[in-house]
């Protein structure tokens, strides 16, 4: 087995292999520790590496293996977003603010891979408070895209796309609050599940907005997204917005059979503004799927367009909140010699905040304030109610609604830094996923210019088995997962 | 001129869950500073609430209890503030959907009569921490021991006209919490603690005055301090031509003023919006029926029923019912005994007086119900006079046995034999033939005041143990044969 190899390898190879015992937990998890070490200082995608802790996890692991045993995810070295909290392992949140922060325990997702016999080889680099589509907000420096490092890898879980593009590790975790999961999979080829609203627990995931928060699997197949899906899953009593609903388990559940699967697509998402090569490879891969027996069905999402400005109310408002915690009394950063209280709070705050976040708070608190209330926060929730009605109507036709998961292919750092609503376009077509609840996820679709493009697959609630099922039959027709970045310029 | 005061109060009452509303901390008074905070009460971050059902539960008895109309679906939201004992910089508390709406409560005042008041809504919410000034020098210390405590807040119209409706109204709602088991109501320890909401309007106007409120009042004594000092400060300046300025206001105990608490005049805007992170409490009819059920009989009815049962004063009832434990001991000895009226004037005179001299409550009473209930049996049967059976209490109270027991052992009998007692009236008769040659040389009047003179030196013959009522029969005709 030479290193290179298991690179690019899927989790389901890497299963197959460490149960036959043709390579160990040790074995694999230095390997990828050797990657993340040759690759990392120019991608930056990891922030933090665990390594003696995951020796001590894989050697675990094999022990397990040997004894005939094993979990889902036994022996799988993975790497966590670095949202996620993990007990006595520091959690920045890709913010200044939380530089030091270790906690005291860890996050429901974290403890269930764990269980599961996932390796935790470190955590992700990530837009600040998942706050961005670039990942180029994190106070710990910008991530590259392996596919060209002068392009950003998308957000706000550009970190664990990097890293699973580039090898350091064959499964990652994120969270999609907007799209953080699905536009970074896009721009970096690889298949990202957002899960429905509920299906994962947001117990120890540092919060953004809460009601659209939610925490999936980046891989580079939709079976491996499968495979991670049902070991993250399920209701947690310490989160009670966890759905009690049972967790399939959706890799045996696999079913490449799609014939007359009816896959709908919203016109609002194929009009003139979509860009023609987007389309061009989207178009593509849904004839793929039409090929295997699924039927193409236009339908409606007539209020979609208001998705931005509704999110853009709703997110920013719940953040206001969520992050008001970040006083400096307590934990995180704290400012020199406060004078007073008020001192304490502003420079505390100015100073451990970066700009993005600063703007979403104070657009939160704008949205939130006597007087704007009902104009903004109000008519956002009752507008939100009218775009899940839309889809839910929608649903009534077809099975699976199909679109891009990004408006275009990676682009270079700090072309849309300057303006918000531009970097806020990122996420078009799939903030209406979130404001719904819906799953949705992004499979590679192919590349545009040498640069990976992905289609987004939505999903009824709770049903990310038939969009798991329709992505796995496009990777079997087709080898779009198959590309890989060839990271020129990289010491390897 | 004269002004009329109007008031609403708002009461927080924190629930006697063993944990917290949101998280599993234990909410025991007392504990060491940040012993009884988990990560849930000091917000960390990925930190989430999930709703101790307890609390609810207590909540629904609160809004039965006073016959209000509890909210079918009721929403938390979060109230936006920075404070330093508020660890998430927001409090979780009901806004626009409470657990509790309107309902009236009626208020039994010192002439027993009732005064309704409206109660607008009570809803729940989490308490925050303490700020500690008086640990660290020149730094503030902050203990989140209350972080997180299950408060309901209850909120009337302003329905109060004078301070003592609005003390009548406190203690019926300790009252009330206390025989529904959701609050010990402990004002010391600030299980209940009051803000109060005061104006001045003239007299026979409908329109309100600009208000002011004070915050947390913590002892009916104050409440009513507090009012009534607010109210000349109002009147004062009223009375001058100025205006009240609308604000938060502190009572100071010591000086027996209020100043004002926020120096600057800024209204807060709260921001509050429906908490994300907690799913709506939806309450179906079957469960409302379940919590019904498990009431305990209420202040209102145990007084209506005192009444109509064992024919006390509404004034007696008023003040056995307030308190459960003094309720129930009534009920066992006026049962026991069969004498409800002795058994009220021997709990609300005698054995109230002992409690207060020696600063107990009723539950370290040492005198047990059947206890009581024997030295009444033994009043209402003759047995004992009254000024012996004071005997008996005090040696009930110092534990030296049962009624029985003690007269027994003291021969307290009193002496209801007519022919000892002849014997005893024949002797002072004899004894005191200038006393008895004055009576009948006397009117009516002086008879009756001499006839004390003799009555006295029986008693002193008999240690007090000569029945009075019969002495006094034999005793009047054995002078009326004299003369």
């Amino acid at each position: 087995m030479s290193d290179e190899s298991v690179f690019g390898m899927s989790v389901s190879a890497l299963q197959t292999m460490l149960r036959e015992r043709s390579v160990s937990s040790v074995e694999l998890t230095q390997v990828f520790l050797k990657r993340i070490a040759a690759v990392n200082e120019s991608l930056n995608a990891v922030v933090t590496v665990c390594a003696d802790q995951a020796l001590e996890q894989a050697q675990e692991a094999d022990a397990t293996i040997s004894r005939g045993e094993h979990q889902s995810l036994t022996g799988i070295p993975i790497l966590h977003k670095d949202i996620f909290c993990t007990q006595g392992v520091r959690t920045t949140c890709g913010s200044k603010m939380l530089e030091d922060f270790v906690p005291a325990y860890d996050a429901t997702v974290v403890t269930k891979m764990k269980a599961e016999g996932a390796i935790m080889l470190g955590k992700c680099n990530m837009d600040e408070f998942a706050m961005g589509s670039s990942n180029e907000t994190s106070y710990f420096g910008t991530v590259k895209n392996p596919w060209n490092l002068d392009c950003v890898p998308g957000g706000s879980s550009g970190g664990s796309a990097a890293a699973v593009s580039a090898g350091m590790a064959p499964l990652v975790t994120g969270t999609d609050t907007g799209g953080s999961i699905r536009q970074p999979a896009s721009l970096c080829g690889l298949t990202g599940l957002k899960p429905t609203y509920g299906r994962v627990s947001r117990l120890g995931i540092i919060a953004f907005a809460s009601s659209l928060d939610q925490a999936g699997p980046m891989a580079h197949t939709a079976e491996d997204c499968a495979i991670a899906l049902s070991a993250m899953s399920g209701i947690d009593p310490g989160d009670s917005t966890s759905a009690d609903i049972p967790v399939p388990d959706f890799h045996s559940a696999l079913d490449t059979q799609i014939d007359g699967l009816r896959i709908g697509l919203p016109r609002e998402f194929f009009n003139e503004s979509l860009d023609d090569a987007v389309r061009e490879r989207v178009m593509a891969a849904l004839a793929e799927l039409e090929k295997a027996g699924a039927v193409l069905v236009d339908i409606d999402l007539p209020h979609s367009h208001y998705a931005i400005a509704t999110y853009y109310v709703i997110a920013p408002a719940e953040a206001s909140a969520n992050l008001a915690r970040y006083d400096g009394v307590r934990f995180g950063y704290r400012c020199e010699a406060p004078t007073d209280l008020e001192d304490l709070y502003l420079r505390s705050r100015s100073e451990g905040f970066g700009e993005e976040v600063q703007r979403r708070i104070l657009v939160g608190t704008y949205a939130l304030s006597a007087g704007f209330y009902d104009a903004y926060f109000n008519k956002a929730q009752q507008v939100r109610r009218v775009i899940t009605e839309d889809f839910h109507r929608a649903f009534e036709q077809v099975d699976v609604i199909a679109g891009p998961s990004a408006p275009g292919v990676a682009f270079p750092f700090g072309a849309k830094q300057v303006d918000p609503v531009a970097m806020y376009m990122e996420d078009i077509y799939t903030l209406a996923v979130n404001l719904a609840g819906l799953p949705g996820l992004s499979a590679p679709a192919g590349l545009i210019d040498g640069m990976p493009v992905g289609i987004q697959l939505i999903g009824k609630p709770f049903d990310e088995q038939t969009i798991l099922n329709a992505a796995h039959r496009l990777q079997t027709e087709t080898d779009f997962h198959m590309a890989r970045p060839t990271l020129q310029g990289l010491a390897s | 001129m004269s002004w009329e005061i109007v008031m609403g109060l708002e009461v927080h009452l924190q629930l006697a869950t063993q944990s917290k509303i949101f998280s599993g901390s234990a909410t025991q008074f007392g504990a060491a500073p940040n012993q009884q905070a988990d990560a849930v009460d000091l917000g960390m971050p990925g930190m989430l609430p999930v709703l101790n059902e307890e609390a609810v539960r207590y909540a629904v008895k609160f809004g039965l209890g006073i016959g209000a109309k509890i909210g079918k679906r009721s929403v938390f939201d979060r109230k936006n503030y920075f404070y330093p004992d508020l660890p998430k910089g927001y409090q979780v508390s009901q806004f626009f959907s409470p657990i509790v709406c309107e309902g009236v409560f009626d208020v039994p005042l010192e002439d027993g009569s009732l005064y309704p008041i409206r109660i607008t809504r009570a809803h729940l919410e989490e308490d925050a921490g303490k700020s500690v000034h008086d640990i660290f020098s020149h730094e503030t210390g902050i203990d989140l021991n209350r972080a997180g405590t299950p408060l309901l807040e209850i909120v009337t119209e302003p329905d109060f006209r004078s301070a003592e409706q609005a003390v009548a109204y406190l203690k019926a709602l300790h009252s009330l919490v206390t025989y529904l088991g959701i609050s010990d109501g402990n004002m010391a320890e600030g299980s209940m603690r009051c803000d109060i909401n005061i104006s001045l309007r003239e007299k026979g106007s409908d329109e309100l005055g600009t208000r002011t409120e004070i915050k947390n009042v913590n002892s009916f004594r104050f409440v009513e301090r507090a009012i009534h000092c607010e109210y000349e400060r109002q009147a004062d300046i009223l009375d001058a031509g100025g205006r009240i300025t609308q604000e938060t206001r502190l009572y100071d105990a010591e000086q027996n003023t209020t100043r004002s608490m926020r120096s600057k005049e800024v209204a807060n805007d709260y921001r509050y919006f429906p908490e994300p992170d907690l799913l709506p409490i939806v309450i179906d009819d079957s469960y409302i029926e379940s919590v019904r059920q498990s009431l305990p009989e209420l202040p209102a009815a145990k007084r209506a029923r005192f009444i109509a049962e064992y024919d006390l004063t509404e004034y007696d009832t008023n003040l056995l019912v307030p308190n459960h434990a003094v309720a129930d001991y009534f009920e066992a000895v006026a049962k026991s005994s069969g004498a409800p009226k002795l058994a009220a004037n021997w709990i609300l005179g005698d054995l109230s007086a002992a409690l207060n001299r020696s600063e107990l409550s009723i539950d370290a009473n040492p005198i047990s119900a059947e206890r009581l209930a024997g030295l009444v049996s033994r009043i209402s049967d003759g047995t004992l006079s009254s000024k012996l059976a004071k005997q008996v209490f005090e040696a009930l109270w110092n534990e030296e046995g049962d009624t029985d027991e003690i007269i027994a052992a003291r021969g307290l009998k009193q002496v209801s034999d007519s022919g000892a007692l002849e014997a005893m009236v024949d002797e002072v008769i004899a004894n005191n033939p200038d006393q008895v040659a004055q009576y009948i040389a006397a009117d009516d009047a002086k008879r009756k005041k001499l006839s004390g003179f003799f009555v006295g030196q029986i008693m002193k013959a008999s240690k007090g143990q000569a029945n009075p009522q019969m002495l006094n029969e034999l005793l009047l005709k054995k002078l009326e044969d004299q003369s």
